[in-house]
């Protein structure tokens, strides 16, 4: 087999490179070793200089200029496709926003194939094999994945990344190109000050789509109270304008680590589980049990979550008074 | 403004979904319009009502598609496309796009949207399948669109609350993630009020080669872990709740 480039798309967070990008490193050194390939890492913005110095890739292309301090669907897609080539073995970038614009648009630009939502990559007897979650979590579906250029879009933390891993990778800079039909107008940061903040909870009462009505969300606020805990919720609650963004758990949303994980009504879509797996525990009830929610709480029930809640409250306020 | 609104149907997750020898059954399932679509067509009917648009709808011909393009035009859509062909149910979601794309270059849209993913997603999600494919602005994770000057301004969601505000030029297309209100519900009987009164066009579509995937199996996946689990006797499981918080010495008082 010819030596091809697997290609990381590198992320950024909080002016440190993300978890993510460090997990994707971390399988792309994997397949590359394994399959005689070398690791490209690609990053964007004066700032990510840095933060790829020492990453375990062989060469790090930084995209350089203001057109890409931000994400910017145009800049990057543009830039990105300047990088990829003939030898391009793998293109590999996170389910995020960034992953969810370039990497479908990349694929068909590129006539590549492209395998979404990946939470396993692993070579078996020279083939690369990806396993992705697809209908809610409810399947999965296992993929070959040619090497010889393919995208592929992984979930992050399907797998650790191996911090002990270091490099120097070679340092290419490419200039950033400009923009001719999308204008990024402000970046607006998330809220903050304006509501509580869910990610200093110990104890966070999430409701889900399972809440049925705004009129219930009372329900939810007199159990946080009870329980000295804050309402939180998935995406759906938000959609629906029930509560506000500051609210709300998952990807697109904060990611949470409190003491106890309470989720009510909450079916347990991939994207809202990225954002609360790592609960310290996480109570689940739902009235599917087949709801993938239970796959990650540690335990469940099947009650009907709007007799639960004010029985719970009940209970509560019963024994502190 | 002219806004094309790209939809397709998926298995109802309500439903069970059975494999059979490593493959989803999808014949006895019931279909349901993705619920992301749903979103970008209320987006779209939004624009038409507050800043004036017409907005068409889109969808391949897998199935019984024609209850949801009834439905979009119950809801408030100005004409209804279907693209015809001999397809299947199975259709990859780049044979989708294919065929998406080829309708749409001569579709003359100024806008077009789709929701931002699908539960069938396996192969990239179509709005940027397509948007690669015609070459167009894009943008995926959207919300809060709105037309003025012959621009699109939108919302683009970042991850952990962060966003940005973004200005295209048209042809533009984007991914929608949620419209500014709830998808309207229409009636079973304004639905069928439409399908005796209203039409849909029907377009060819040619299907030719794309990138295809080698799917080994679909499998319903054995979770490493699982919930200790309780019942559904509401006492009980508020008893639990309570012995677990009192464990953890996180309970007042």
């Amino acid at each position: 087999m010819q030596m091809g480039k697997i290609i990381v798309l590198a992320e950024f967070a909080e002016g440190a490179l993300a978890d993510a990008t460090r997990e994707l490193l971390t399988r792309a050194r994997d397949i590359a070793s394994a399959a005689g390939h070398t690791v490209t890492v690609v990053a964007f913005g004066d700032q990510a200089r840095d933060g790829v110095r020492e990453v375990d890739a062989d060469e790090a292309v930084i995209i350089s200029g203001p057109t890409v301090a931000t994400y910017h669907p145009e800049t990057y897609e543009r830039a990105i496709g300047e990088v990829l080539s003939d030898d391009t073995a793998l293109v590999m970038v996170s389910n995020t926003t960034m992953g969810m614009d370039l990497g479908a648009s990349l694929a068909a630009r590129q006539n590549l194939p492209m395998v979404a939502y990946c939470t396993d990559l692993v070579l078996e007897d020279g083939t690369l094999v990806a396993t992705s979650q697809v209908y809610g979590g409810k399947l999965n579906a296992e993929v070959e994945v040619p090497l010889t250029g393919a995208v592929v879009t992984v979930i992050p933390g399907s797998w650790p990344s191996d911090p002990s891993r270091r490099g120097t990778p070679a340092i290419r800079e490419q200039a950033a190109p400009s923009p001719e039909a999308l204008e990024l107008r402000r970046v607006i940061e998330a809220e903050s000050g304006q509501d509580v903040d869910i990610t200093k909870a110990d104890i966070l009462v999430s409701v889900g789509r399972g809440i049925e009505d705004p009129d219930n969300l009372e329900l939810a606020d007199e159990l946080a109270e009870a329980i000295g805990g804050v309402v939180s919720c998935s995406r759906p609650v938000v959609d629906a304008g029930w509560l506000p963004r500051s609210r709300q758990v998952g990807k697109s949303g904060k990611t949470v680590k409190p003491k106890v994980y309470l989720a009510l009504g909450i079916s347990g879509a991939p994207e809202h589980l990225q954002g609360m797996k790592d609960a310290e525990l996480i109570i689940a009830v739902n009235n599917d049990e087949r709801a993938p929610i239970f796959d990650v709480a540690h335990f469940g029930a099947t009650a009907d979550i709007l007799d639960l809640m004010p029985a719970l409250a009940e209970k509560l306020t019963g024994r502190a008074g | 403004m002219k806004i094309v609104v790209l939809m397709k149907d998926v298995p109802d997750l309500v439903d069970e979904l059975e494999v059979e020898d490593g493959v989803l059954a999808l014949e006895d399932m019931t279909f349901v319009p993705s619920e992301w679509d749903d979103q970008a067509l209320e987006e779209a009917l939004l624009i038409k009502e507050e800043e004036g648009a017409d907005v068409f709808v889109a969808a391949i011909d897998t199935g019984d598609v024609d209850t949801m393009l009834y439905t979009a035009l119950a809801k408030g859509a100005d004409q209804a496309v279907k693209i015809v062909g001999d397809f299947s149910r199975t259709l990859t979601n780049r044979e989708r796009a294919k065929l998406f794309a080829d309708f749409l270059r001569t579709a003359s849209a100024d806008l077009v949207l789709t929701g931002v993913q699908a539960i069938d997603d396996l192969d990239g999600q179509i709005a940027g399948l397509v948007a690669g494919a015609l070459g167009v602005v894009h943008a995926s994770v959207v919300r809060d669109v709105h037309t003025a000057d012959g621009q699109v301004q939108f919302i683009q969601e970042y991850s952990g609350g962060r966003m940005a505000e973004f200005s295209a030029k048209t042809p533009a297309l984007l991914g929608v993630q949620a419209a500014r209100k709830p998808p309207r519900y229409v009636t079973i009987a304004k639905v069928r009020q439409v399908q005796k009164s209203g039409e849909i066009t029907e377009v060819e579509g040619n299907l030719t080669e794309t990138p295809t995937l080698a799917v080994r199996r679909v499998y319903q996946p054995v979770a490493q872990g699982h919930a200790e689990m309780w019942g559904d006797d509401v006492d009980e499981v508020a008893e639990n709740i309570i012995r677990l918080l009192e464990d953890k010495k996180l309970l007042r008082g």
